[in-house]
């Protein structure tokens, strides 16, 4: 792999101009999965033959004289919630085994048009229910930097496929922080856009009104040229925004001088580690030291976010998960009866995460409970958006962790979902605010493991956020001294 | 502030959601699911009385498209994902003389 690019970016460059083949560069990254797949278990699905077949349509081209786009010859790697034509599509959960979807998700082709080579479908968390890919019906990813410990999740394959060095780019959701805070516990970078910015047509839904599609990758100016390629409006999502794309690779070197920075107070407090909250202030010192000016904001509703979610996510999912009754499509289970039918396929097919959120989620929306659970919840999100305009008019940016610690060790949370639901309490308000957000790797912590710091943005300001993302990038102690 | 949940609520919103449970996973899930309720008495205790609810991050509005013939996903292709089909369409066993 020495001789050829290690960036989206630096492959792109060389496909185009020529320089290099696609299939050459195809065959490394599936030579490397060869090599360390085997431990990690980032991919449900290597699209081995399909990629060479696809890299190698992509330098005919460039023979011929044609230019196949900004994503020559780049592998991705597609969280398997993304519906890919013909090719099998399971959520890692038991219920969809050998569904092979009748079209592709809106990204993915957005992808093949703009020469990007799939190259395989990502381990996730079943449905995206998780913060630690130990959800998946066909067995956890492990973290490429500690095996011993979780990739984080939901889209713990994507950002594990990136940090071993499988894909150098590649697609998650994030309905609650599953792409931000499995980059910043893997040491890569993860992007959330605004709600609306790129199209779910053809990504499974979770929680329709929070799931987002957004890029994983080691550099930000890979993160940027991958939104760029996937953002902008789809007729086919009617939540997709309708007005013109901004893109961010053009303003990726303009700084942050003269930007307000505001360190989110509720986040640097009790809950974050010190060595976390040690890295943030570092960043935000970084941002100064660029031009920026840092003040203290407070958002006091993200203490309540977290509980609204866990009411309103799962309200969503009881209401999208009740399509899989064993008629239409995936596994069914015989009985007698359609509604015996339906309960033994669900039964079967769900696993205990999937089942425990479908319950809290019927639970929050029956008779007598709506207005106390799901109904005040919905408030909140009010109080969270209110609370995020107010800080917003003191910083163009804010600044917190992404993940309370760094990664933890397999089995640590599994029995007790309340603490594995409290590690996404950084990533969740933007979520339910339908802002962007990302996660920047920052150095590693006490333990070693990477660091993700978190720039949070108003809707739509994901250029000032790649600016910041940028410098930061620039200015972060090294991963290198983290074992492998 | 609603009251703690109970086994027997469990065991009802098991049946609403179409999912058989074994009586130690009813025992799991009460405590479970218990415990992320309690967490969320936090927002259950708040007084609300006059703030609008956020159920989506983007002000929705209905999105229709001309009424013209379009390229759709193909039928045979869809059916052929069923797990039982017949006569083009998908089969169930029987609804007639079920339980509601």
């Amino acid at each position: 792999m020495s001789e050829l690019p290690a960036t989206a970016a630096g492959i792109a460059a060389g496909v185009r101009a020529g320089q290099v083949s696609a299939r050459a560069v195809v065959d490394a990254h599936l030579a490397t999965i060869d090599a360390t797949e085997g431990e990690v278990h980032a991919f449900n699905l290597v699209l081995a033959d399909e990629a060479r077949a696809a890299a190698d349509v992509i330098d005919q081209r460039v023979a011929a004289g044609e230019d196949p786009g900004p994503l020559a010859g780049v592998p991705v790697a597609l969280k398997d919630n993304l519906c890919t034509r013909g090719l099998p599509t399971t959520c890692s959960s038991r219920i969809l085994e050998g569904w092979r979807p009748p079209y592709d998700a809106t990204v993915v082709a957005r992808l093949a048009a703009t020469g990007a080579v799939a190259i395989g479908k990502t381990n996730l968390d079943e449905f995206a229910m998780g913060s630690s890919t130990e959800n998946s019906a066909f067995g956890p990813t492990r973290n490429p930097r500690d095996t011993d410990r979780v990739p984080g999740g939901s889209s713990g394959g994507s950002a594990a496929a990136v940090a071993a060095g499988f894909a150098p780019v590649s697609l998650g959701s994030d309905t609650g922080g599953s792409i931000r805070q499995p980059a910043a516990l893997c040491g890569v970078v993860g992007v959330k856009p605004t709600y609306g910015l790129v199209s779910r047509y053809g990504l499974v839904a979770f929680a329709s009104s929070l799931d987002q599609i957004g890029p994983f990758s080691t550099t930000v100016a890979d993160a940027a040229l991958l939104l760029d390629a996937i953002g902008g409006h789809d007729p086919r999502d009617s939540t997709s925004i309708d007005r013109p794309y901004q893109p961010v690779g053009p303003v990726l070197d303009q700084g942050v001088a003269g930007l307000r920075v505001g360190l989110v107070t509720e986040l640097m407090g009790d809950g974050i580690a010190p060595d976390v909250a040690a890295r943030v202030r570092e960043a935000a010192e970084a941002l100064a030291a660029a031009g920026a000016e840092i003040v203290e904001v407070s958002v006091p509703a993200v203490t309540y976010g977290l509980s609204a979610y866990y009411l309103i996510a799962p309200a969503e999912a009881s209401s999208n998960l009740a399509r899989y009754d064993g008629v239409r499509y995936g596994l069914r289970v015989d009985a007698p009866t359609t509604a015996e039918m339906n309960a033994a396929t669900r039964t079967a097919g769900f696993g205990d995460e999937v089942k425990r959120r479908i319950m809290l989620g019927t639970y929050a929306l029956s008779a007598g409970y709506y207005d106390a659970y799901y109904g005040k919840a919905l408030k909140v999100r009010t109080l969270i958006v209110r609370d995020f305009d107010a800080a917003y008019e003191q910083a163009d940016l804010l600044l917190s962790p992404t993940s309370p610690t760094t990664a933890f060790r397999f089995g640590d949370k599994t029995d007790d979902p309340l603490a594995m639901y409290l590690n996404d309490v950084c990533t969740i308000p933007s979520n339910l605010a339908g802002h962007p957000a990302m996660s920047v790797p920052y150095g590693p912590g006490a333990d070693g493991m990477p660091v993700g710091v978190q720039l949070l943005a108003p809707a739509l300001g994901e250029p000032t956020m790649f600016r910041a993302a940028a410098v930061l990038e620039a200015a972060a102690p090294s991963l290198e001294e983290l074992a492998r | 502030m609603p009251e703690r949940l109970t086994r027997d609520d469990v065991a009802h919103v098991a049946h609403l959601a179409r999912l058989s449970l074994s009586d130690t996973e009813l025992d799991t899930y009460t405590d479970q699911l218990g415990a992320v309720l309690d967490h969320a008495a936090d927002v259950a205790a708040l007084d609300l009385a006059d703030v609008a609810p956020t159920a989506h991050p983007l002000p929705l509005a209905n999105v229709l498209r001309d009424d013209v013939v379009d390229a759709c996903v193909d039928r045979d292709e869809v059916l052929g994902q069923a797990p039982s089909v017949e006569d083009g369409r998908f089969r169930v066993p029987a609804i007639l003389g079920e339980e509601p």
